[in-house]
């Protein structure tokens, strides 16, 4: 038996069905709910984008670094070690 | 997994036996992406002897060569500089007591990189556990029927390159913004690419638990994202 869902519980629980967690008639309420709701459809289109471009955030960040590391620092660790 | 053997090792001198599990398994995915930078790290090769019989110098050269990137690393997953510093500082302590071990069939850059983000969480796990720190004012709302208070829109393409390049620092520092409990999942799913099984492992959390907190983690930075995302719409 396949519910309609709301728009608060559709947003509650997308991660069931980005996780994959959520499978036959669970899954299909998603999908009957997006085929009809162009706002929800906006939100989960707004949430991939978003785990994208968290992933991009901080994909290319490991080649050249902006900032130096204060000298502080560096004496520091360096007498942290040294005692050992 | 078989250049791993040295980290692992490494790993087994703190705490949370865990934690190095996790990282062993990440470490391969990682690896693999890495491994085509090979060149510019070359020059570590040479240290290595040197720091293996425990020349200081070799090792202040180490810490001179990878020190910002990985407090970079650190400073994710600490607002507080003061506590990025210590995770960094604890990073090379651990590596220091565990280069007698590394094998060198890892590259010294991803193997500090484990390590920093293993003194990262470490530190995390010992604070006293605070109160879920408060996130719902960056979660939707909506009314009693049901639909969205604010109505989501769609959001546009960057297909500018200087754009991304600006919504991505944007994203850096709405991440940083998130409270501890909820960037920590999302650094270590959707960053570090830890999955599910092994994050819960690293946090002690249960995996629902780590979902629901990814869930409520890119919904905030969906909703920080969304006047910058619908912006260029009429
Ligand atoms: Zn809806």
């Amino acid at each position: 038996m396949i519910r309609n869902l709301t728009c608060g519980e559709f947003v509650e629980f997308l991660w069931r069905y980005i996780e994959g967690d959520a499978e036959g008639d669970e899954a299909r309420e998603f999908e009957r709910h997006l085929a009809a709701c162009p706002t929800c459809v906006s939100y989960v289109n707004g949430y991939r984008q978003t785990m994208k471009l968290g992933k991009m955030a901080f994909e290319n960040l490991e080649a050249p670094v902006p900032e130096e590391v204060p000298e502080g620092v560096v004496r520091g660790i360096l007498a942290a070690i040294r005692k050992g | 997994m078989i250049a791993w053997g040295a980290a692992r090792h490494a790993l087994w001198l703190l705490p949370g036996v865990a934690l190095w599990a996790t990282l062993a398994v990440v470490s391969a995915t990682r690896l693999g992406k890495q491994e085509d930078r090979m060149d510019e790290n070359d020059c570590d090769g040479l240290l290595l002897e040197r720091l293996k019989a425990g020349d200081d110098a070799a090792f202040e050269v180490l810490v001179r060569r990878h020190a910002a990137r990985l407090l970079c690393v650190a400073r994710r997953f600490f607002r507080n500089e003061d506590d990025a510093q210590d995770a960094l500082q604890d990073a090379f302590l651990s590596a220091h007591r565990a280069l007698a071990s590394f094998q060198g069939d890892a590259r010294l850059s991803t193997w500090l990189h484990r390590i920093v983000v293993n003194s990262c969480l470490m530190k995390l796990r010992s604070r006293r556990r605070r109160p879920e720190e408060e996130l719902e004012p960056l979660l939707p709302q909506f009314l009693e029927e049901g639909h969205q208070v604010r109505p989501s829109l769609p959001w546009r393409d960057l297909s500018d390159e200087l754009e991304r390049k600006a919504t991505c620092g944007m994203v850096r520092s709405f991440i940083e913004r998130l409270p501890a409990t909820y960037r920590t999942v999302l650094l270590l799913r959707d960053i570090e690419e830890l999955d599910t099984k092994e994050t819960a492992d690293a946090l002690g959390l249960t995996e629902n638990a780590v979902k629901i907190r990814l869930h409520r983690a890119r919904q905030a930075l969906r909703q920080l994202l969304d006047p910058h995302m619908t912006g260029g719409l009429s």
